[in-house]
This record gives structure tokens, sequence and C-alpha cells, in this order.
């Protein structure tokens, strides 16, 4: 609670300096505008290292273009992103911002669907992504063991050989998050991880998240509540691409702000 | 006044040694005679009937040099009566009748030769071969015989005659033509070839005049005109200022003169630039529009768009036959017949091709290519074994053939002229159905949201089909137009397709401004470089540097920007 | 439990060649062909009914390089989603080269008589060689040209295409436009590569006089050869963890990206490797026909080979060899029998295979074809009732 109240607070330029020393991500003032309309205005958050994020918001309130501009996939008109305090972000492509440790993952599930499951696993593995190293790569012992233990991970361990279009929808969603998994990253961006799941499903899939947040950093962004109840952790509310509440689920749910925006129209 | 009486002195001792040659006892009264047709009013002929009897013999003279002196001699006298006698003897029908030695004109019927007095112009007998001797003539005189005409037609009752005179003699700039040139101009009563002729004049003063005054006075005369001509005459000047020694101050104000000329002429070359650009890009822009609705809007390939063209110039050819056969006086009109023709035929050609084909393949662009080029080839073929592989004749209505011609050099024709006017109005009719009616709403609905508008309650199919449909219908139009300027062949629509695939992605997908900004730029561009690179050359260089703009701006000029829709 | 080790052993490239059921058909045939042809080409009599008359070895030959140049397209098609529209020109520049070779073999044996000048550069009234014809009467540097103009030109565009993210039918337009574009140039005289008549006369191949039955038979071997090496090269690349990530940039090209490969040096590679291929099947076609002119470069050319793939089955290699064997087949048996029905014909197979057989031939065979063998019509049908059913 209080730590929420600080943060919404932060005006203070040392406290914001202070925060920007200590974050994985920083977002500051970013804007970007797509033929007059403003998809993000003035948009700043931050997530500390080993952080579980959760971002919501209603259609339209820019999250998917916040994830674009993170991975590099769009550039921002205004404002700086910095990954670990120092790197920014705004100047690379999203390969060089995946091999810096920030994976991400789509909205719809993109896997390599004329891959095997083991294969989608071995693309994503860390290590050399220069073409001649490709060529003439060869799979590894460790390689292998640690494509053994995120099939674990991800509860597809007996689904190996199968070729990733013949996975169900959530089985794909695990599979993108087991690439990322795979990829060794710092961060973790997961865009509406159980959308179209089963209950079941959705509840295997929160528990992977929490447990994955143990070692990384992720920002989830989601729709469904009872998913991100699920998750327990601090939640940012996008509007009109600008941060219109934070803090915890059940404090963000009293902001009059929030509830009119939900419900209001 | 004063060239008049000096063409008369260098006339007369001349006149009168021929009229003693031939008969002496008229000289005394030939050289009364002369002085007083001389002094006849202006317009009145310069000769009797007995002395253009008698100098006309003179062209029966022995050798080569008498014949041109008395050519020159007829020919400065102005006489109406003279030019039919040259030009006879140009073509060598004039004789002298072996009779009574006169001078006579022939036509030829198999073996009888019928006589034309010089005089009257009436036929006065006939004759064979044998009573009569042909006047010969040799190269040297022909030419001469030639540059006699163009001064007679100077005096030509005709004002076409006349005018086409006065140019023939700035061409030549021959300083000789000079005071003949000052005659027309007293006597010359229309405006417009007087002020031609006042420019011939000064073309001629300028090297022949005898004062610095009329020399700047004939500088300033041709520093106001714009054409090619006038540039050739002053640079000639000024190349040759120096061997001539003409006055530093006229030098001067010829380069002045030059210089002005020049640029206002590379003015008009930039204006007829950017026409042959436009006229050029009205043409890409007719084969690109159909694209911009299929490729632009729906996103479907069409490789089989050039083919709608070609069928649509194949309609009109067809309009035009039958027209021709069942109805000979309305074929003026088979092209504003074969416009909504070539919009059926096409677009029913095209809706079968969607409901047959391109319905399967939407979301996979790349066979969509590959299985509307495999329609664009029976297309092609089915045309070839129809009408043969030769090209067919589209004639042009009398209202598209013509030009406006600018003495700049500059020439407007009038099928181009209208090709434009056509484009713009095509396009403004898309844009109007686009924006303004019920199947535009639909259309733009399906293109944004398929499940949405199906949900709506917008059949989605139906819509895809027309909006192809439209499409292709619109290329069929077009290839009214390309059919005037094109070879209808069945080759016509792979000329184009490339082109207009070019026109839409330079101009940015599914921009119908930018397709019409494409279009002119892109034949405007290439009708700059033509000039410096040639007509391949020029091609070469604007495909390059499309492939360059492509890697620049993918999506083009207009491209919309937007949130990262692909996965 | 599984023998995932076993099938993920670092195997030899024996190991995944027996794997390839396909290729080691295809291997078989390649190899019993150049020695069969060639031996009853030239040792049995005429009358004998195993005898392979030269025109025959030639027409064969010359399928190989369309089969060369299909296999080229598929690797960059069928295993990397790059469609060119303009791999004719990398396959006529590769001609080019060795059509220059010969033309300077020909010395003072042409119509004019000059030692160093081409007929075509003496009629046109230059005086001497132009610098860019220096080094082509060397057979080595001719087959290194060959290889390396294609594979300059498909790595300078391939760099600005792929750098600026220039996919789709995007590429395919431009790169209809670069081979246009070529097709244009190469018809100016002053280009001097012959104009509109392009490069002809031949007269022999390292001293062979290509009218010879031998050498013929030579050149017919060299294709299998050539046809086999590309193929084990391809299977290759396409077998390696760098075949997987261009399959991955085929099926999810931002996935890839988000996953840290640069897409563009992936495709750059591929894309250049092809071209090479390419100008390998240009010059060993170039001495099989004794022509090489402007008209390889049109646009229409380069999207036939496109159907040549189709038609076999893309993203299988071996399916690009049997297309291009079919296609040309069916061109040589139509243009000869009745030359009207051949476009509607080729027309057609343009249609009926996108619509039918997205998987060409092979796919149509249970034994290589995959699990998912659906026609686009059925995929149509399926997605038509699936949204039937949602709306």
């Amino acid at each position: 609670m209080s730590e929420a109240a600080v943060q919404m607070n932060a005006s203070d330029e040392e406290q914001v300096k202070s925060a920007k020393s200590e974050t994985i991500l920083y977002v500051d003032g970013v804007s970007v505008t797509f033929d007059g309309f403003r998809a993000l205005n003035n948009l700043s958050f931050y997530v500390e290292p080993g952080e579980l994020r959760a971002i919501i918001g209603p259609n339209g309130a820019g999250k998917t273009t916040m994830m674009d501009i993170i991975t590099g996939k769009t550039r921002p008109d205004t404002g700086d992103v910095l990954f670990k305090s120092e790197i920014d972000l705004t100047k690379m492509d999203e390969a060089e911002i995946a091999n810096l440790g920030i994976g991400r993952k789509f909205q719809k599930p993109t896997v390599f669907e004329s891959h095997t499951v083991f294969d989608n696993l071995l693309l994503a593995a860390s290590g050399g992504r220069g073409v001649f190293q490709a060529l003439f790569h060869r799979l590894s012992e460790a390689e292998k063991i640690k494509i053994e233990k995120t099939l674990v991970t991800i509860m597809l361990e007996d689904k190996r050989d199968e070729m990733a279009a013949n996975l169900s929808h959530g089985q794909k969603q695990w599979l993108e998050i087991g690439m990322l998994l795979m990829q060794e990253p710092e961060l973790l961006l997961v865009d509406e991880p159980v959308a179209g799941m089963t209950d079941s499903e959705t509840e295997e899939t929160a528990k992977l998240l929490r447990s994955i947040a143990k070692e990384y950093s992720v920002v989830v962004v989601e729709h469904d509540m009872e998913f991100v109840r699920d998750l327990d952790c601090k939640v940012t509310v996008l509007h009109e691409g600008s941060v219109l509440a934070e803090g915890r689920l059940d404090h963000v749910q009293k902001d009059p702000r929030v509830i009119e925006v939900y419900l209001g129209r | 006044m004063r060239n008049d009486m000096f063409s008369m002195l260098r006339r007369s001792p001349f006149c009168i040694q021929q009229a003693r040659k031939v008969v002496l006892g008229f000289g005394l009264l030939f050289a009364c005679l002369l002085i007083f047709a001389t002094a006849l009013p202006k317009g009145a002929m310069a000769y009797s009937d007995e002395e253009l009897r008698i100098v006309a013999e003179g062209l029966n003279a022995k050798s080569a040099t008498q014949k041109i002196k008395v050519i020159e001699e007829m020919a400065a006298d102005g006489d109406p009566r003279v030019a039919p006698i040259l030009r006879a003897m140009l073509e060598g029908d004039l004789y002298v009748r072996e009779s009574d030695e006169h001078i006579v004109i022939t036509r030829k019927q198999g073996k009888v030769y019928t006589h034309i007095d010089i005089v009257s112009g009436e036929e006065v007998g006939e004759s064979g071969s044998k009573e009569i001797s042909k006047i010969k003539v040799n190269n040297r005189l022909r030419g001469v015989l030639r540059d006699a005409l163009a001064t007679l037609n100077l005096f030509s009752s005709d004002l076409t005659t006349r005018t086409n005179a006065v140019e023939q003699i700035m061409d030549a700039r021959d300083p000789a033509m000079l005071p003949l040139l000052l005659r027309a101009i007293d006597r010359e009563e229309n405006e417009t070839l007087l002020a031609r002729m006042e420019l011939a004049r000064a073309t001629m003063a300028l090297a022949a005049g005898e004062t610095t005054e009329e020399r700047l006075a004939a500088i300033e005369v041709l520093s106001s005109e714009t054409t090619p001509q006038i540039r050739a005459v002053l640079s000639q000047f000024v190349a040759s200022a120096e061997a001539e020694g003409y006055e530093p101050e006229v030098v001067a104000a010829a380069e002045d003169a030059l210089e002005s000329v020049e640029g206002r002429l590379s003015t008009w070359q930039t204006v007829g630039d950017v026409y042959r650009g436009i006229s050029l890009g009205s043409v890409l822009l007719l084969a690109a529009v159909g694209l911009a609705i299929t490729f632009g809007v729906m996103g479907v390939i069409n490789m089989a768009h050039g083919e709608m063209i070609m069928i649509g110039a194949y309609t009109t050819f067809m309009v035009q036959q039958a027209l021709g056969s069942f109805l000979p006086s309305g074929s003026a009109w088979s092209l504003v017949i074969s416009v909504p023709a070539a919009f059926l035929v096409a677009g029913a050609v095209g809706v079968v091709i969607e409901r047959c084909v391109i319905r399967f393949l939407y979301g996979r662009p790349l066979e969509t290519l590959l299985a509307t080029w495999g329609v664009s080839l029976v297309l092609q073929q089915a045309i070839r074994t129809i009408f043969g592989a030769t090209n067919q004749q589209v004639t042009a209505p009398d209202f598209m053939s013509g030009a406006i011609e600018f003495s700049t050099g500059l020439v407007l024709t009038y099928n181009r002229l209208w090709i434009i006017l056509f484009s713009i109005i095509v396009v403004a009719g898309i844009a109007a159905v686009l924006r303004y009616t019920a199947f535009g709403l639909q259309m733009r609905a399906v293109t944004q949201n398929r499940r949405m508008a199906g949900s709506v309650g917008i059949r989605t199919g139906y819509v895809d089909a027309l909006t192809f449909g439209l499409g292709s219908g619109i290329a069929g139009i077009a290839g009214v137009a390309l059919s005037q300027i094109s070879n209808v062949s069945p080759n016509l629509g792979q000329t184009y397709i490339i082109d207009s695939f070019m026109v839409v992605v330079f101009g940015g997908v599914g921009n119908l401004w930018g397709t019409v900004l494409g279009a002119f730029s892109l034949g405007i561009v290439n009708k700059f470089l033509e000039p410096m690179a040639g007509a391949v050359l020029a091609k070469i260089f604007v495909l390059i540097a499309l492939i360059l703009f492509i890697q620049k701006r993918p999506k083009g000029l207009f491209a919309l920007k937007g949130r990262a829709v692909e996965a | 439990m599984t023998d995932y080790r076993q099938k993920y052993q670092t195997t030899p490239v024996i190991g995944w060649l027996l794997k390839d059921r396909g290729g080691m058909i295809l291997l078989g045939i390649l190899i019993a062909a150049a020695i069969l042809v060639p031996l009853s080409n030239l040792l049995l009599p005429e009358s004998s009914a195993f005898h392979v008359p030269t025109w025959m070895v030639s027409l064969l030959g010359k399928y190989l390089c369309y089969a060369l140049l299909a296999l080229s397209v598929d690797l960059i098609w069928g295993f990397c989603g790059i469609l060119s529209l303009g791999h004719g020109a990398f396959f006529a520049l590769g001609g080019y080269a060795m059509g220059m070779y010969l033309m300077r073999q020909i010395g003072d044996r042409g119509v004019y008589g000059d030692p160093i000048l081409p007929d075509f550069m003496v009629f046109l009234n230059w005086q001497e060689l132009p610098w860019y014809w220096y080094g082509f009467d060397m057979f080595w540097f001719a087959i290194v040209m060959a290889m390396f103009v294609p594979g300059l030109l498909a790595f300078v565009f391939g760099f600005l295409a792929f750098r600026s993210r220039v996919t789709g039918v995007y590429l395919s337009i431009i790169t209809q436009a670069m081979t246009y574009a070529l097709l244009l140039a190469f018809f100016r005289n002053d280009m001097g590569f012959g104009g509109n008549n392009g490069l002809t006369d031949f007269k022999d191949l390292l001293g062979y006089s290509l009218q010879s039955d031998g050498t013929r038979a030579g050149l017919f071997v060299a294709s299998c050869v050539f046809l086999g090496i590309c193929y084990v090269l391809a299977r290759g690349i396409t077998q390696s963890r760098l075949g997987k990530v261009l399959i991955a940039i085929r099926d999810a090209e931002s996935r890839v990206r988000f996953t840290g490969y640069r897409v563009e040096y992936y495709k750059l590679f591929v894309f250049t490797v092809s071209a090479v291929m390419a100008g390998i099947a240009g010059a060993l076609y170039v001495p099989q026909v004794g022509i090489i002119n402007p008209g390889e470069f049109a646009p229409a050319l380069s999207i036939e080979i496109v159907i040549w793939v189709a038609v076999g089955g893309r993203g299988t290699l071996y399916g690009a060899v049997l297309g291009a064997f079919i296609v040309n087949y069916a061109k040589t048996f139509f243009t000869g029998a009745m030359p009207d029905f051949w476009l509607f014909f080729l027309g057609g197979l343009f249609i009926a295979v996108t619509l039918f057989l997205p998987k060409g031939v092979i796919g149509a065979v249970p034994a290589f074809g995959s699990a998912d063998r659906q026609s686009i019509i059925t995929a149509w049908r399926k997605r038509r009732a699936n949204e039937g059913g949602k709306a």
C-alpha cells in the first residue's frame, strides 16, 4: 500500500532519479502518434528487478503499443525507455533488444508451426545468433538438458516431437512462454497469456507465471481480472495512453477513475 | 519605294538585252512599257501579255547561267502568272512549240500533249511529241526554280501560301531575298503575317543591315520572339561576330537577346517536359487506378490486371467494328459507347475471376499472385485464339485527331489532351463512388473489418465480387483510352502491368491520391530524364530509383502508420 | 523413454542424407543418368532401342539446368518464404558470363575474323574490347564470374531489401522490376552484350567442339553433377539450425526477430546462395542451347520458374526438380504438338496448382506428403464453416 502511494506521488525529481538507478525497465514521458491518433500520451512507469507486474486497461488504452515500443518494433515520438537503468532501447531494433535479455510473448500465440516442440525450444535457446554459427551448429549436451528442463516447466514433456501446429491453443501459449524462458531473458513481456484458455489452463498459467517471476522480472498485459487477481502482484492501469492508477488490485479497483473508465461508459 | 527602284534598276539592262536578242524591233517599246509597268499601282500585273511572252522565251536560252538570270528576273517581278510557268519548268512540262517558237505548258495524256498558253492560261491546241521540244533543266536550275517559286508565293493571293513562303524565307535567310520581302511587307494586309514578315526581315537585317541602328532594331525585334529558329539565328550571328567584324554594341545586344531567348526557351522546354510527363502520367494513372482498388483496397495482387485493360481495348475494337457494319453514321460515337461497354465486359470478367479463383485465396497474397498470373496467360491466349496475334486497328474519332501547335515548338495533340482529361474524370468518379455511395461504404467496411461487416448484415462475398468487378471494369475503361495510343494486341496488358504495380506501390497502397500523385510524378520524372538519357535508360533509372525508394519507404509515399498488426 | 538423443545426435552428412528418402532417389537417378545416358549415346549404335540420340541428351541437359534453377527458387521460397519473381535474372547473368567466355573462344573464326573483338562489336564499329570483357578468355575466370556476379547482385539487392524489411508481394514486385530493368538494359547495344541478338555462334568449350556428341555428353554429366552437389548443399543448409531458422522466418518472421535473430542476415545469406546456384544453372545452360539473349531476363520467364516449384511441391527441394521436369516436358510437348494450347495449359496449371495442389505433385504422394495435405479449397470451406458458425 504505502509503496504504491509513494510511487503514485513520485513527482519529486530526487525520487525519480533514485528509482531510475535501480529499475530493470524505466519508461518516462513516452508519446507516440499514428496519423493524428495519440496512442501513448506521456506514459511513465517503471519495473523493479525481480518484480511481477500486471498491466490492465480497456481496449485502445495503448497496452500493445507500449509493448511495441519496449521491444523496438515502434519508435516513440518523445520519451525515454531504459533497460537496466542505462541502456537506451529507443535506438535499437527487435533482435538487439531480444539479445539484451527482453523476451516478448505475443497476444496471439506465435510459435513456429512447422517445427517440433523440441525444435521450437532449440531455436529459442540462448547462444549464437549469427548466420554461420547457425549453419555449423551442433546440439550440445547442455542445450539438451536445458530444453528437457523447460519442457517439464511448461508441461509439454510428452509433446516433444509433436509439430507445434498440432498443439492446442493453451499449449501453444505455454510453448511460447517456454521459448521465452529458453532465451534466458532478464525481463519477460507477456501479452494476454490466457486469452482463449480454459479455466484450468488459466489457473495453470497463473501458477507458471508466478513461478517464473521468482527468477525473472515479468510484465503481464491482461484483461482477465480473475487471472490478475491470481497473479497477486502490483497492477498498473492504462487509459488513453497514460497511467491512470497503480497499486495492488483491490486498491486500484476502488479508485473512482478506474471504476469510471471500466464501467462508466 | 526605294527597293522598288532598286529592283527595277537591277532588272532593266538585262531585260533590254534579252529582248534585243530575241526580237530586236521591240527594244525601245519594251523599255517604255517596262517603266510604265513599274509605275503601276500595287497588286496590278507587272508584265503585259507581250512582255511576259518575250521574257519567258529567255527560259529557252542556251546556257544555264542565262536561264537562271531569266528565272530570277521573272520571279522578282511578282506577276501571278509566272508561278505556273516556273512550276511547269521545274516539273519538265515546259516546251517550245516548233511551229511558232512560243513557250507552252503541256499536259500529257497518253501520247498527246495538250498545249496551254503561258499568258492566258487557256488550252491552245495539242500535238505529238515531235512538234514540241522540251526546255531542259539540270539540278542547279531546279534549285533555282524552287527558290524562285518560294519568292513568288510571297505574292500569292492565298494567305496560307504566303505564310508558308515567309516561313521558307526565314529558314533560308538569304539576304538576296530581303528586297523582295520588303516589297511583300508593303503589300501585306494580314496583321499576323505582317508580324511574321517583320520577324523574317529582322533575321536578315541582322547580317545584311547597313547601319548599327538597323541591326539594333533587328535584334530588338528578334529578342521578343521565343522559337528555336530565332535562337539559331542569334547564336549564328554571335558566333560569326568576330569574323565579320560587327560593332561591339550590336554584338553585346545580340548576346543579351540570345540569353533572354534561351532563357524563355528553356522555360518552354520545361513546360513541354511537364506536359509530356503529365501525359505519360495520365496513361500510367489510367492503367494503375483499377489496381489501386483491387490491390490497394482489397489487397489482392491481380497479375491479370493488364489483361483487363486489354479486354477493354478489344471491346473498343468490337464496338467500332459493329458500328461500322450496322450503323456507319454512328461510328463517330464508338468511343463514347465503348466506355460503358468496356466497363461491363471487363467488370464481368473480373467478377467471374473473383468468384472462381480469388475468393479461395484471400489472405494468401503469394498464391493469389500466381493464380492470377495463370488467369492472365489464359486470357491472353484466348484473345490470341479468337482475334489472332496481330494488332487490331482502332481508329480515332475526329475530335481526337489533330493538335494545337505553339511556335515555341510545343505540340499538344488532342488525343493526349483527351486522355489527360479522361483520367481525371475517371479518378474523380471512383473517389465519388468510394465516398458517397452505399456500395463505397460497404466496401470500406469489408476491407477494414470483414467479420464485423459480415455481422452487421453486409454480404461480404457479394461486396468482394463487386469491388473486384469495379477495379477490373475501370481497367477496361482504361483500355478504351489506351487503345488510342497503344497497339491493340494480346500483349497490350503485359506492357502496362509492371508500370501499374510500380505506380500503386510508389503511391502507397490503399490510397487513391497516392496513386494519382505516384502516376504523375513517375510520368514527369521519366520525361525529364528522357532528354538527358534516352527513353530506355530513363526507364531503367526510374525502375532503379523505385527499387531504392521502396526500400526507404516500404509502404509507399502515403503509407498509413499504425500499431503493429502482423504477429 | 524417447529416442531424441539418437535422433538429434550430431550426425554426419551421410546420416541425414540417408534419412532424406526423396533426396536419395533423386541422387540415385542422377548418378544413373550421368553414367547410362552418355554411354548409350556414345557407345550404342543408332539402331539400338536403348540408344539415346544427341538431341535428347541436350534436351535432358537443358531440363537439368532448369531443375537446378527451380532448386534455387525452392530454397528461398519453400524454406524462407521469399517469393522471387526475378530469379531468371541471376540465371541469365550466369549464362552471360559463360556466353562471354564462349564468345572469346571463337577468336578469329567469326564472320569478320577479328582475333579479339566478337562479331557484334566489329559490326558496331567498336575499336577495342570493353574493360568488363577482360579475363573472359580464361575458363576459370568465367566460371567464377558466373557465380560471383549473380551473387553480388543478390547480395546488394537483398541487403537493401531485407534491411528495410520489404517482404511478401512487395518483394516479389521489386524483384520483378529488377529483372525488367536488366531486360531493358541488356537490349541496349551500347551495353556491350550483343543487344537484342545476345551472344551466339559459339564454337568450342575448353577446346572441345560444342557440336560434337562427346562434348554434349560431357555437359550433360556436368549438369547432373552440379545438380547433385547443389542438392546436397541445399539439403545441408535446410537441415542445419540455420535451415530451421529459415523455416521459422517463413512461418513467423517477427517471432524470430523477437527471439533475437537478425532476420535480414539469414535472408541475405540464403538469397545469395540461391542466386549463385541460379548463376551456375545459367552457365551450364548456355553451352547446351548455344545462345543467350536478353529474353532470358523477361519477367514472365521468372514467374514460370515459380510454377515449376509449385507443381513439384515447394519446400521439398526434390519436388522442385521433379516440377521442372514435368512442366518443361509439357512445354516441349505442347509447343511441338499444339502450340496454341501451351499458354492455356500453363495458365491452367498456375490456377489448378494454387487451388487444388498447394503441396504439389510430391504432396499428393502419400509416402512423401505430410499429414496435413488439404487443398486450399478444403481449407477455405473449413474456414467459412467456422466463420459461419461464429457469426
